[in-house]
């Protein structure tokens, strides 16, 4: 495979032939995390795009970044150049925030990107802070990124000492600092006004929005922005090549490429970077330079096409193309740029409780009920499992989830099944949408593979489940029903 | 349980909105939570409170609002009301969310409801009945965790019961400032509880225990007391101290068992501090006097009837009036008492026996005339958002901890700066613009030069912010340091008005009802209404006024250690404890020729009276108080008084009648309050927020100090500060099982450059030497303590730093020595 090997692991990386590499041209060069490599090696020069962006002044680079509709990489898709606009003008001081706290199963691409070319990051972020007049940049990196967080830190190291941040960059007027903070292992944090939170010293929780939008009341209640890791590595690639050369890749609502991460049942998972718009979910399994194939003499039975809490596509999807505006309407999201490929071998009951399950353990505590929800559907699923379930199981998982996420569901479209897709994103009696996201998998399953769920129930298999699960509900407990 | 009634909000910006399809106006920007409920729509909810900031964690309150782009689920409690905002909170959608979230937090609560405090009052329980389902889904087995715990001495916590709303967290960090609790664990094992081995040690913690929606947190003197249902409540006011706090009293078979804190907007906002809270366990001690006692031949008091102690203490008081006449009958004390009962007594001493030696404060206070007679301000004014405050007076938290709350939120939301003048650091802390220390006997001219702007260059800031309010500063004035004469804060009064003559002050004395006492007439030189002795003025029902004016608690003390008084009357005073100069106290109680003490628990100074007489105590009487404002609400009985104890009046009324006195005294309407007639509104019982005293802006020629002399320092010693603390082992605290063990051991704080020197360091003891006495006392080094001063707080157990003060002088100077 055309990929290296890296200190954590094997991540395959690549891309199509004849595909630009906008954000992972250093990532097989061996030196393309140092300050020497970044200047060396790549598809860019590093640090050229800030010497061209402080030639242009902030106004020009801010519409530079609107005018190449750069499209936020962390999961909604917005398009960072309107974020930038929503500061309200003439407050100061104002923030950006740095989102690296990529923690979406199956999503591995910012970590890659802040393992392997830590420069690229910095330079995006020094962009961004001119273009904004940010004054002071806060780089929040996850918790359990230990590679990440020595790249960075040193990266960040090496452009202090050589004047690239601090005071009077470059010999300009122009000052930024950079803090760098590590996150204390919580996934709610990589919600953007948890993140907020957490950097303020708080406890992870997210804020309700509104009144708490970052751009008006961000970080100590200044106006902030909030980016992804891959968003803004993506700024001195175009820095350097011009808007026109960028929006030449991708499609007209979807320029550039983006980073996906592929794993699950294929033969070699990986971070690739694809065009927008243009490759398909096929292209992406199939193609040698990507996943090369579903798992030897097995065939595709689902694939989750954007993290987690993304409903989930099956067969039929493998040919829509890897485009937001395309994949909404279909009842997903492409959201954080992981897609998980599960082969016939799976129990779509098990997968579901797989993805509960982790909604439940990093559901925050804050809304009542995605604290109480979550996990009361993860037991309901694991009682399932382990043989006890009960009629009307079934009704009562989608009823729960309903009472998190109001209905009708997000869903796929089953054209054999004459189901509708729902689109994206649900309504929700939560403050943000990580309990919502624990929606997504069971209506996902139980619409398309009720069978294996009422078999559960019927047949009473007894399926040994991970030793995390709670005791099941013995006689004496499961007598205790009813409120009065 | 205390209602929860969304604070005022005055209509401004009126919008309109329609609710359940009825059109309502209401205040542009208020929360639509509090507006539907101002229209008559109530919407449920746990975690939201009126008087703390919105979370949106429960998602109770969520309803449908249609803003123009279709209806939408929103948390009504974080939603600001805008024009032609469409709500519907009945709609089936709402209905179904409701459902599902009480469904969600029923699902791991314990059904405790037959055995738990709350049930009965619970809001879990209560909104269940009313929008819950009928029954549960949840057949798992419910989360577990140990019943309960006790995350202080007087709060456990169960966490089985808990609902997480944060609540009792906010309460914490946001309004008293006591990050003790918090969050920790998260998703279904999120669970509050405190830091490992660090209590929530808050002076406010019972107010969680009112908040809390569910039965997670009790209280130790209130567990498994009573059912709700067999509560009746009453609304009062407590008088542990003088901030004025409207509560219920809340009493079941004839005995009081918990107060409760009301919203009063101008006072305490429902809050109270756990002084308070907790302070009927001391009414229900069985220590209370029940029958009147008189020394007997053995020397040992011994129980009477009260016409026997009554006959004793009239004819004392005969043999003092035909004696050396009336001025050698004195009464000190009565601030424990309602504004009626303080005016009884005034009456008895002036008119019936006419002696003036009358004075509700212990030398721990401020001349009467600059405690009634300098320009006023309100609690709210002090608070006002953009005010400057000057503070020179005692520390808020440790004598009157609910203006503490208020000060807290100026400062934290409104944009008041205060700076804070004075001998040590306040509870204030951190919430001060600026700290100028002022050594003992400095205040006056650390003042003086602050507003005059002639300062060291470090408090340049200080003064700039005093001086930019102008005659808009306002002061709040007391006693710091009980080791120092008043004369020092009065002659800091003197300076600040000679800077700014316009400037207004609020007294912060510390006793429960001192300013109603005062005002009433139990001040030297004072007749009721704060009228001068010397205009002659008979007030209405009185007989005569005294024909000379009497002395105040130090002038009568040391009267009595003279010998010039016969007849001492102590109106549940408490000169051995309270005192500032022990000794004085001492003599002058044991030069007395008969002390009469009225009380309702034998005090140190009781204990050694002549005749004691058993008086009625709180929730007991009916009546009205007054606080430092001179805000006069109601105080109610709510209880029958033990044994054969009597209410103040009545002990009042049976004297002046053997006396000689005509007028009957039994009957309310005999005894026109001078409160209760002189208040501007309906009444004292017109709302929480009672009535403020007609003439608070009154002003009385304020005693004159002339120059103060304060002696130089000496290289050798150190100048003694005495705080208060909240916690100390006054007798009502004593009698409280829940609050004696939280006063803390007396320690000497000094500034670590004064222990350096001396090679003490935390723990050893030190011998504190003055002219009247030493004490040898464990030694805590502090920076907060200005250099060459030695900080030690009143009545803790251990040494008594007021063996060291001699009230005669100005300041106190102590030397060390490392014992």
């Amino acid at each position: 495979m055309n990929g290296i090997v890296n200190s954590l692991g094997g991540t395959n990386t690549s891309v199509a032939p004849g595909t630009p590499r906008i954000v992972s041209s250093r990532f097989d060069e061996p030196q393309g995390h140092t300050l020497e490599g970044y200047r060396s090696t790549g598809s860019y020069r590093g640090y050229e795009g800030l010497r061209a962006v402080l030639d242009m002044g902030p106004d020009e680079a801010g519409e530079m970044v609107k005018e190449a509709t750069l499209l936020g990489r962390g999961g909604a898709g917005f398009p960072a150049g309107v974020k930038w606009g929503f500061c309200p003008p003439g407050v100061w001081p104002r923030y950006i925030v740095v989102n690296g706290d990529e923690s979406e199963p199956g999503t591995y691409k910012d970590r890659v990107l802040m393992e392997r070319d830590p420069h690229q990051l910095i330079e995006g972020c020094l962009i961004a802070a001119y273009a904004i007049g940010a004054a002071q940049v806060f780089l929040y990196v996850r918790g359990e990124m230990a590679h990440a967080q020595e790249r960075v830190a040193a990266a960040l190291n090496e452009a202090y000492e050589a004047n690239l941040v601090g005071r009077n960059i470059l010999g300009t007027d122009f000052s930024v600092d950079i803090v760098l903070t590590w996150g204390a292992g919580a996934y709610i944090v990589g919600e953007e006004t948890a993140l907020i939170e957490s950097l303020e010293g708080h406890r992870g929780m997210p804020r309700l929005k509104p009144p708490f939008f970052p751009a008006a009341k961000g970080l100590y209640m200044r106006p902030t922005v909030v980016n992804n890791v891959e968003t803004l590595s993506n700024l001195p690639w175009m820095a350097n090549h011009g808007v026109s050369e960028y929006r030449a890749i991708g499609t007209e609502n979807s320029p550039g490429t983006r980073l996906i991460a592929l794993s699950g049942h294929v033969n070699s998972p990986g971070v690739f970077e694809v065009p927008q718009g243009t490759t398909t979910f096929r292209d992406l399994f199939e193609s040698p330079e990507f996943g090369g194939g579903i798992r030897d003499g097995h065939e595709l039975k689902m694939f989750i096409p954007g993290g987690a809490s993304a409903p989930w596509f099956f067969a039929e999807h493998v040919d829509l193309p890897l485009e937001a505006k395309v994949v909404g309407p279909e009842g997903s999201m492409l959201g954080s740029g992981a897609v998980v490929v599960m082969d016939e071998t799976t129990d779509a009951v098990r997968a579901c409780l797989r993805i509960v399950r982790f909604f439940a353990r990093e559901s925050c505590g804050k809304c009542t009920p995605c604290r109480e929800g979550t996990t009361w559907e993860e037991q309901i699923l694991t009682r399932l499992l382990e043989g006890h379930g009960r009629p009307g199981d079934l009704e009562l998982l989608l009823d729960v989830a309903d009472n998190i996420s109001p209905g009708p569901y997000p869903v796929a479209s089953d054209p054999q099944n004459s189901l509708e897709a729902v689109p994206y994103p649900p309504r929700q009696t939560t403050i943000c949408p990580l309990g919502p996201s624990s929606v997504a998998p069971i209506t996902s399953a139980i619409r398309r593979f009720r069978s294996e769920f009422t078999d559960k129930i019927t047949r009473r298999p007894s399926i040994p489940v991970g030793s995390e699960t709670p005791a099941p509900a013995t006689a004496a407990t499961a007598g205790e029903v009813g409120h009065g | 349980m205390a209602e929860e009634t969304p604070k005022p909000v005055e209509l401004t910006d009126p919008v309109e909105i329609t609710v359940d399809g009825e059109t309502v106006v209401a205040q542009g920007g208020d929360l639509l939570i509090d507006a539907c409920e101002r229209a008559g729509t109530y919407i449920p909810r746990f975690c939201y409170h009126p008087r703390m900031r919105p979370v949106g964690m429960c998602r109770m309150c969520l309803v449908e609002v249609d803003t123009g782009r279709g209806p939408a689920l929103q948390p009504s409690c974080m939603l600001p009301v805008t024009e032609g905002m469409t709500v519907d909170t009945r709609s089936d959608t709402v209905a179904k969310v409701q459902d599902g979230v009480l469904e969600f937090l029923l699902a791991n609560h314990p059904l405790d409801c037959p055995v738990c405090d709350k049930g009965g009052e619970c809001p879990l329980q209560d909104q269940t009945y009313a929008y819950g389902p009928g029954e549960s889904r949840y057949v798992e087995e419910k989360r577990h965790y140990e019943k309960p715990i006790a995350i202080s001495e007087t709060v456990y916590l169960d966490r089985e019961r808990c609902i997480l709303c944060d609540r009792c967290t906010r309460f914490a960090d946001e309004v008293a400032g006591d990050p003790l609790i918090h969050f920790i664990d998260r998703g279904s094992s999120t669970q509050v509880n405190t830091f490992p081995d660090e209590p929530f040690s808050s002076y406010f913690s019972g107010n969680t225990v009112q908040i809390c929606p569910v039965g997670a947190l009790t209280a130790k003197p209130y567990r498994f007391k009573a059912r709700p249902w067999d509560l009746t409540e009453v609304e009062s006011t407590c008088t542990r101290c003088s901030v004025g706090c409207r509560i219920t009293i809340e009493s079941s078979q004839d005995q009081i068992l918990r107060f409760q804190g009301v919203d009063s907007d101008a006072v305490n906002w429902g809050w109270m501090c756990d002084k308070g809270r907790f302070g009927f366990e001391a009414m229900n001690s069985e220590n209370r006097l029940l029958a009147p006692m008189m020394r007997g031949e053995d020397g040992e008091l011994t129980e009477v009837r009260w016409s026997d102690a009554l006959s004793g203490v009239t004819s004392e008081l005969r043999r003092a009036l035909d004696g050396r006449g009336p001025s050698s009958v004195a009464l000190i004390g009565g601030s424990r008492s309602t504004n009626e009962g303080a005016e009884a007594w005034a009456r008895l001493a002036k008119s019936v026996i006419g002696t003036d030696n009358c004075d509700a404060q212990l030398g721990d206070g401020l001349p009467a005339e600059a405690a009634l007679g300098l320009p006023g301000l309100t609690i709210d004014e002090v608070c006002a958002p953009g005010s400057t405050v000057l503070w020179m007076g005692p520390d808020p938290l440790e004598t009157l901890p609910v203006l503490q709350i208020r000060l807290r939120h100026a400062v934290l939301n409104d944009g008041v700066r205060i700076v804070e003048v004075g001998p040590a650091r306040t509870g204030l802390r951190s919430l001060v613009a600026a700290r100028v220390p002022a050594a003992p006997g400095r205040l006056a001219d650390v003042v003086g030069g602050l507003l005059g702007g002639d300062v060291a260059d470090e408090f340049a800031q200080a003064s700039e912010i005093l001086r930019s309010a102008g005659d808009d500063l306002r002061v709040v004035v007391g006693r710091a340091n009980l080791a120092e004469s008043p004369d020092t804060v009065l002659a800091a009064v003197g300076a600040v008005r000679s800077a700014l003559p316009a400037a207004r002050f609020l007294v912060a004395l510390g006793r429960g009802n001192v300013r109603g006492a005062l005002e009433a007439g139990l001040a030297p030189g004072l007749l009721p209404g704060g009228i001068p002795l010397s205009s002659g003025e008979l007030p209405q029902g009185w007989e005569s006024i005294p024909a000379e004016e009497g002395h105040d608690t130090t002038g009568i003390l040391s009267a009595a250690a003279a010998g010039r008084i016969d007849v001492l009357v102590l109106l549940g005073a408490d000169p051995l404890t309270d005192f500032p100069d022990r000794s004085l106290a001492r003599r002058a109680l044991a030069a007395a020729r008969c002390v009469v003490a009225v009380t309702p628990l034998l005090d140190a100074s009781a204990a050694g009276a002549h005749i004691v007489l058993p008086a009625a105590g709180f929730g007991e009487v009916d009546g009205t108080t007054t606080n430092l404002e001179g805000r006069v609400t109601p105080v109610s009985a709510k209880v029958t008084i033990p044994g054969t104890a009597r209410a103040d009046r009545s002990i009042a009324g049976a004297l002046a009648s053997r006396l000689g006195a005509t007028d009957s005294w039994d009957s309310p309407e005999d005894l026109p309050g001078a409160a209760e007639s002189a208040t501007d509104g309906d009444g004292p019982a017109s709302g929480p927020d009672g009535d403020l005293l007609v003439g608070i802006d009154r002003e009385l020629p304020i005693p004159s100090v002339g120059d103060l002399e304060v002696p130089p320092t000496d290289a050798y010693s150190l100048r003694l500060v005495v705080a208060r603390k909240l916690y100390d082992r006054g007798t009502m605290l004593v009698e409280s099982p829940s609050s004696a063990a939280l006063a803390p051991g007396s320690v000497a704080l000094l500034n670590p450059a004064d222990a350096a020197p001396l090679g003490v360091e935390e723990g050893s003891r030190i011998r504190l030497i003055s002219a009247s006495g030493s004490i040898s006392i464990p030694t805590v080094p502090d920076e907060s303590v200005p250099k060459g001063s030695v900080l030690v707080h009143h009545d803790l157990e251990g040494a008594d730093p007021r063996e060291l003060v001699d009230i005669s002088d100005v300041v106190c100077d102590v030397r060390v020595e490392v014992a």
